[in-house]
């Protein structure tokens, strides 16, 4: 039997990680030792400061590349870059988190989890002002699992960060202060879906270390590239690749996704919509370019099935939807489908497109689902379409800048969304794929069907008496609004500096 | 016995938790499904170890067992969450969000 050596681990670039997850442990201490007076705005601070920091930490180490922890994190372009996105979706989704002027309790996450909803006791704490803060290091955590993610070089830390990544948001699923039969029911979904695809992910794990020998990304990709389409080889690449596409959200791996992102309290859908999707595609790319990178013939056609599919479920259940958040989750399926897209581009080209449509998607979809926790009725979120019937007549900032996220979600000119589509379609058309990219437009335009459908509502609908009323932001809904907003806007007029850095950063080490 | 056979019991032992997690209507029973999944994984782990001759698959089969035991504390706390509120634990009950 050979000697456990010990692995070196280069610190200076495994900074931003070990920021934020430092940061998440302090949280559980403040948790357990702050007085309750000062806890929220501790908890606020602390896992605001981890997050900023960690995007500090990427920004100062751009340019790094290599390969620490005997081989297990591979801090590179692509890493960095999604680890910066990521940090700054968590920094803003805290921001949302934090929200205190909107609900008259306070605050949108439940008081005592603990407490079986609907009972006596459950509904003194409703309408207290009791705020729990368990949600700000639980958050810390799931970004601290995401940033791990996209810098895994081998199976094993990846399916680590999966689950790190993963258990955390199960339980922040749970936690809306409104309606807590539907978040509980929310997070049952979410855990017991989440535990079956990581088992899958798991198997495939096993299989591709009995077919190579090893978990390591490089040398799984040395022995793809030779032995080519192996069995066994290829029914774990099928399983590692049905696990992340779970998380990721891809058809037909989606079912939980409509369910929890009603369910969710509203904040916590922000983070997962955005943050989530950021890593699970950085990890998809890591394993697919790194770790079968050589035999891409084998990986080609799933991809662009899943693709396919998921864009086509998207789109045409997004169009039945009757909820605004449900809607905005078959959105992201699609969008799922149209990043699968980019992953199929050749020579960089699709890294560097992919990688921009996260940033781009995330920091929209952030912004969509922060304006849903404005429009309230006497029961927390009104995310009834039906509710949104004649917004512009209440509140026309509210409904004009929805309008605006709605039509970078449907890939117009002028916003962020457009750039991005432009960038991974071109990506596809080049390497080929045009049959693809030809489906994608359709299914863009089915799914702007849906999103201009809120936008005539919004304008051209009466208003409903009982309707509901569009509560005023604090001022961390509205920094949150404000940047989402204007990155949009820029992303779309000026992307040029970012697409530049995208495109520099989409080198993989091994 | 040939290292084979204890493949083909992790697969077996894996098609039955997979087709417990789908049939399976009490959230505890479909747990415990994906438990069986995770521990047939650690058995092909450890098979593969043996045929190989390296350690890295034992030593998989002990984080499996880690992240395993964190998961349980998780889902079960949020199963007894949902039977405290509802008073039963099939997954059938839990039926408030669709369409």
């Amino acid at each position: 039997m050979p000697d456990i050596q010990a692995p070196d681990l280069s610190f200076a670039a495994l900074a931003p990680l070990l920021f934020v997850l430092g940061a998440a442990a302090a949280g559980v201490l403040v948790e357990a030792f702050v007085p309750r007076a000062a806890r929220h705005r501790t908890q606020v601070a602390l896992a605001l400061v981890g997050m900023l920091g960690a995007l500090v930490g990427t920004v100062l180490l751009a340019g790094t590349q290599e390969v620490t922890a005997a081989g297990a994190l591979a801090v590179d372009g692509p890493a960095l870059f999604l680890q910066g996105t990521i940090a700054a979706l968590g920094a803003l989704s805290v921001l949302l988190f934090s929200e205190r002027a909107l609900d008259p309790a306070r605050s949108a996450f439940v008081a005592a989890a603990a407490v079986p909803a609907g009972t006596v006791r459950d509904r003194e704490l409703a309408t207290s002002t009791r705020v729990q803060t368990e949600v700000y290091p639980l958050a810390s955590f799931a970004v601290g699992g995401m940033m791990l993610f996209t810098a895994a070089n081998d199976l094993l830390v990846m399916f680590v960060a999966l689950e790190v990544l993963s258990l955390p948001l199960y339980l922040m699923a749970g936690l809306a202060r409104r309606r807590r039969l539907l978040s509980q029911e929310a997070a049952v979904k979410y855990f017991l879906l989440g535990a079956f695809a990581s088992a899958f992910f798991l198997y495939g794990l096993a299989l591709v270390y009995g077919a190579t020998g090893s978990i390591r990304l490089s040398d799984i990709g040395a022995a793809s590239g030779r032995t080519g389409s192996e069995p066994l080889l290829l029914l774990g690449l099928g399983l590692l690749v049905v696990g992340l596409m779970f998380k990721a959200g891809v058809a037909p791996f989606h079912s939980w996704t409509p369910d929890v992102y009603q369910g969710a309290p509203t904040a916590v859908t922000a983070f997962m919509a955005s943050a989530t999707k950021v890593a699970a595609f950085g990890a998809v790319l890591r394993l697919l370019y790194v770790g079968f990178g050589d035999a891409a013939d084998t990986w080609r056609p799933l991809v662009y099935t899943l693709a396919i599919v998921s864009m086509v479920v998207g789109a045409v259940l997004g169009l039945t939807q009757t909820d605004l958040k449900r809607m905005l989750a078959y959105s992201s399926i699609a969008h799922a489908g149209f990043l699968l897209t980019g992953v199929l581009g050749v020579d960089g080209s699709g890294l560097a497109a992919t990688m921009f449509y996260l940033l781009a998607y995330g920091l929209t979809t952030l912004g969509a689902f922060g304006l849903l926790t404005l429009v309230r009725d006497g029961d927390g979120e009104a995310s009834a379409l039906s509710g949104w019937a004649g917004l512009a007549q209440r509140s026309p900032v509210v409904a004009a800048l929805m309008t605006f996220f709605l039509l970078a979600l449907a890939g117009l000119p002028l916003t962020s969304g457009f750039t991005g589509k432009f960038a991974v379609f071109r990506a596809t058309i080049e390497a080929g794929a045009w049959p693809l990219a030809v489906v994608a437009l359709v299914a863009s335009a089915v799914a702007a069907f849906f999103y201009l459908r809120v936008v005539v509502l919004m304008y051209f609908a009466e208003p409903a008496a009982d309707g509901p009323t569009v509560g005023v932001p604090g001022l961390p809904t509205t920094v949150v609004l404000a940047v989402t907003a204007a990155a949009t806007l820029l992303l779309g007029l000026l992307p040029g500096t970012v697409l530049d850095l995208a495109r520099s950063a989409a080198v993989l080490v091994g | 016995m040939t290292i084979a056979n204890y493949l083909v019991l992790a697969a077996v032992l894996f098609t039955i938790g997979a087709v417990g997690v789908l049939v399976r209507r009490n959230a505890i029973v479909v747990f415990m499904c994906v438990e069986l999944m995770l521990n047939s994984v650690n058995l092909t782990l450890v098979t593969f170890a043996r045929s190989t001759g390296g350690l890295d698959g034992q030593l998989i089969a002990f984080f499996v067992m880690v992240v395993a035991a964190a998961e349980v504390v998780v889902g079960l706390a949020i199963i007894m969450s949902v039977y405290r509120t509802r008073r039963s634990a099939s997954v059938d009950d839990v039926n408030l969000l669709k369409y």
